[in-house]
């Protein structure tokens, strides 16, 4: 099967500063990919690459197979959905129905239609008078209703409230469920995509820390809690992400292969977000710790 | 036909506490054999859920044999797990009820209730095995 989103070595530099560094991803078709990562991670680049919208300063990046906004062919594959759920204020909601089927060869109108109806939308109202929630859902119906095979989705209920949130992410999973398309999706909260994703990236400081299914990262992570004791001395192929201890106990989440069988820990599991943000602090504590070195030098 | 629903903070993982559901449902006599199961695509989207981990639950209970998948029309149960004690349930459940009011009359509050349960279950499974 072909790759949804294939990258080898991609950069992307802005001025002196690399926005996204060395990213090399192959995320597999049929997938709810969640891009996780603090603000400035690079997560917005890394989807515009994917889009076409920018060019790589390095690497390679193909989507679904070709270079992204090839040709027409390309684009009419691949949905995006940009930060602030993009749409016109002065026009009606019809006028973005029509949009939609003037500008996309593949468009559904009768699923656009259906949506509408559903979501209650006044056809004749100005778009820049609906509610934050009903422009992400208009958004989001001229997305689907494309047909692509992908679609990518910037921060898509980063400025929702919960309730909106919610039903955005149920519209969601039904488009997922019926015409089954891949979706990437970027958020800096984890708890917003934790249910709805099944393969994750983080990314932070325009580097990619972790890629993989959430099944396989939640199996391989552990969290050990026991007597103190050196992390140095663990076993080979156990991989200390964070740790801490207090004077007669020690506490980590490791990365390990197969199980943990030493009886002086107790292992438990690890959920997404804790894993997430012992990868986020660990970094966080690299950088620390570089401009540190930097200051004594 | 019955209805799902997830809780954020158990730590369980959403796809054991969809089976758990089923198997609860089977249990009480909710769900019998030739009910169809919520669709998967309904269930992600009342639940906001990866339909990915709808599709994974109703693999592992066809594993087990309690449903079956029909292309196209959906999953059917086609096991049970009451083990022909439904009828029994009424009368235990009477019985129960009035151990709980006499609980109550002396002195216990919801938890006291449940740990002197548990404890007693635990220790009446334990003399079980031995």
């Amino acid at each position: 099967m072909t790759a949804v989103i294939e990258t080898e070595g991609l950069g992307k530099r802005y001025g002196r500063l690399w926005a996204l560094t060395n990213c090399t991803l192959s995320i597999p078709a049929g997938h709810v990919v969640g891009l996780v990562g603090p603000n400035g991670a690079g997560k917005t680049t890394l989807l515009n690459l994917s889009t076409g919208m920018l060019a790589p300063t390095a690497g390679t990046i193909e989507v679904l197979g070709s270079r992204p906004a090839a040709g027409p062919a390309q684009l009419a594959r691949v949905g995006y959905l940009a930060q602030h759920a993009p749409i016109y204020a002065g026009l009606s909601v019809a006028d973005h129905l029509r949009l939609g089927a003037h500008l996309n060869p593949g468009w559904d109108a009768e699923l656009a239609r259906s949506r509408i109806e559903r979501l209650d939308l006044n056809l004749e109202q100005k778009a820049g008078t609906l509610s934050g929630g009903q422009c992400a859902q208009l958004a989001l119906t001229l997305a689907i209703a494309k047909r692509p095979e992908v679609l990518i989705l910037d921060e898509p209920v980063a400025s929702l409230d919960p309730l909106a949130r919610r039903e955005f992410l149920q519209d969601l999973m039904e488009a997922v469920a019926e015409q089954g398309l891949s979706v990437v999706l970027s958020s800096h909260l984890i708890s917003d995509l934790e249910r709805v994703c099944d393969y994750l990236i983080l990314l932070v400081a325009s580097r990619v820390l972790v890629a993989g299914p959430v099944e396989e990262l939640l199996a391989t992570h552990h969290l050990l809690s026991g007597p103190r004791r050196d992390p140095g001395s663990l076993p080979d192929g156990m991989e200390v992400i964070s740790a801490s201890h207090t004077d007669v106990q020690s506490t980590l989440l490791v990365r390990a292969g197969g199980p943990v069988l030493d009886p002086a820990w107790t292992v438990s599991e690890v959920g997404l977000e804790d894993l997430v943000l012992a990868y986020m602090s660990q970094a966080a504590g690299r950088r620390r710790r570089n401009r540190h070195l930097e200051v004594q030098k | 036909m019955i209805e799902f629903h997830l809780n954020g903070r158990s730590g369980v993982a959403p796809y054991l506490q969809l089976i758990h559901q089923v198997r609860h449902a089977l249990r009480l006599g909710l769900l019998r054999e030739g009910d169809q199961l919520p669709k998967v695509k309904d269930v992600a989207a009342g639940l906001a859920i990866n339909p990915n981990t709808v599709l994974k639950a109703y693999r592992e209970l066809e594993y087990e044999g309690l449903a079956a998948a029909r292309p196209g029309i959906g999953t059917f149960v086609t096991g049970t797990l009451d083990g022909g004690s439904l009828a029994a349930h009424g009368p235990l459940r009477r019985d129960l009820q009035r151990w709980l009011a006499r609980a109550r009359r002396a002195g216990l509050d919801d938890e006291s209730i449940e740990a002197l349960f548990v404890s007693t279950f635990r220790s009446a499974a334990e003399e079980g095995i031995a």
